[in-house]
């Protein structure tokens, strides 16, 4: 029998990524979590999560930065903010949250053609293209970066959607579209000058 | 005063019959608004797990444009209402977003000083049309037609000022001025699981499924809701949530459209053609006059 140890060491830990969390929105107040599980309990996708949110929330704490970044956890997060409103010590959960999911795209944590997070990056992309979202164009690309054969299933329902005028298929842009890229150039402007 | 309205992607596409109903009952109701000019994408959930300040950033490049107008907003996506305030709030709670969005802004000419109220449709009809208003104007009441009253998270959680976050009943009380039979629904406030009926399926439609028996067992005919991709959700998969002991049908529309219906519209304000599952047959069974 091959037994493993399941219990992690603190010399395992990332202090940088606690260090980081604690400052990141979210995680502010992360060190006053009680671990009293009612983000789990109230949470309607805890019951698919490979680790709950109360755990990540104290993995997140301690620096377990692999155990945390590379959780299918954070993507099911729909954030609902059921877990914010009941949480007894008032942590932004679902802040936390999109905290995680930025650096997990930033260092590449998730597994490949995993659909969550390739499809914020797709949203990304076309935001700042167009300044707006053409919902059909949208699930085109995220399927054929990910699973392409699922678009044959959806024959069906788009026959639908067109049938009932709710399908576009022009893409809708905003009128200023260089104000837009401008816009987002500045902000990363402006994070480089705030960091040096 | 004219309010901006923000419409968000979803309202252009798939959720044309919310904006189609709502612009309708808003003129039936003396609700003057105009199309925010030129508006961009609020980033929804998407932007903000890719880069939360460049979202900010997004979304209120659309509060600014109000701002210069002077106008308050109505945004009908629970999506969009929610990202909107909550922009507002984060460039109010942290100095360091506030700097860095209004420097960004800057570069395009605007500014955002955080005076735009971002007001729902919901609260619109219920403080500034009022009930008794509305009431009055019903020509064809929604006479004992059983409505499941559904919310979904992001309207009422967590910046919603005019609701309980845990029983909201605004929507309720409005339908029920239109003569609707409104259930006391179990699931008004749980996800629908947003779009991971697309990227996990086995995740999302195990959530729609829930949310639907639920409507069906608590004796709910129609389903009303706020927001476009729960809408969507609801309606489209319902083939595929049911089976053949279960097989589930229950028609899914937007409250304004309800309200369009009981105010007696035109059928190009009450868009009943864009529904999937289809309803008029229940209407007619129900007595309710539809054009």
């Amino acid at each position: 029998m091959n037994l493993q140890r399941t219990v992690k060491f603190e010399a395992e830990t990332d202090r940088e990524f606690a260090q980081w969390i604690a400052h990141e929105i979210g995680g502010e107040k992360l060190r006053e979590c009680l671990q009293c599980g009612l983000c789990s309990g109230t949470c309607p996708l805890s019951l698919y999560m490979d680790k709950t949110p109360r755990r990540l929330m104290y993995l997140a704490r301690e620096g377990f930065k692999g155990d945390v970044l590379s959780s299918l956890s954070i993507w099911l997060c729909t954030s609902c903010y059921g877990c914010v409103i009941d949480c007894p010590k008032q942590i932004n959960i679902t802040g936390m949250m999109y905290s995680l999911k930025q650096r997990a795209i930033e260092e590449k944590f998730y597994p490949p053609r995993f659909p969550i997070p390739v499809m914020a990056r797709q949203f990304s992309r076309m935001v700042r293209s167009s300044g707006r979202i053409t919902e059909s164009w949208l699930v085109v690309q995220v399927f054929a970066r990910t699973a392409i054969w699922r678009l044959l299933g959806m024959g069906k329902l788009g026959l639908r959607l067109l049938r009932t005028g709710r399908m576009r298929l022009v893409r809708d842009k905003v009128e200023h579209r260089h104000d837009i890229s401008q816009l987002m150039d500045a902000v990363q402007v402006a994070k480089k000058e705030l960091v040096a | 005063m004219k309010y901006a309205y923000y419409p968000g992607c979803s309202l252009k596409g798939t959720g044309r019959a919310y904006e189609e109903s709502l612009l309708a009952i808003f003129q039936a109701l003396n609700v003057p608004c105009e199309e925010l000019h030129d508006w961009n994408c609020c980033g929804a959930t998407s932007y903000m797990s890719v880069d939360q300040l460049s979202s900010y950033a997004l979304a209120a490049r659309n509060l600014a444009l109000a701002e210069r107008e002077n106008m308050e907003i109505i945004a009908p996506c629970a999506a969009c209402y929610l990202v909107l305030n909550k922009t507002q709030h984060y460039m109010h709670d942290y100095a360091q977003i506030n700097s860095i969005v209004t420097q960004a802004l800057g570069t395009i000419g605007l500014t955002c000083e955080g005076k735009t109220q971002v007001r729902h449709p919901l609260e619109i009809l219920l403080n500034e049309v009022g009930l008794q208003t509305l009431a009055a104007k019903v020509k064809s009441p929604l006479q004992g037609l059983k409505v499941a009253p559904y919310y979904g998270c992001q309207l009422v959680r967590p910046y919603c000022t005019f609701d309980d976050q845990r029983n909201p009943t605004s929507m309720d009380r409005l339908l029920s001025a239109c003569g609707a039979k409104v259930i006391n629904y179990s699931s008004k406030v749980q996800c629908c699981g947003a779009s991971q009926k697309g990227t996990v399926p086995e995740v999302g439609l195990d959530r729609i499924r829930r949310l639907l028996l639920a409507a069906k067992g608590e004796g709910a005919e129609v389903i009303a809701t706020v927001c476009p991709l729960c809408q969507f959700n609801l309606e489209c998969f319902q083939e595929e949530a049911g089976n053949s002991h279960e097989p589930i049908s229950i028609p899914v529309l937007y409250f304004s459209q309800l309200i369009a219906l009981a105010l007696g519209l035109d059928a190009k304000s009450t868009a009943l053609q864009r529904c999937i599952v289809p309803v008029q047959t229940l209407l007619g069974s129900k007595g309710i006059v539809h054009a």
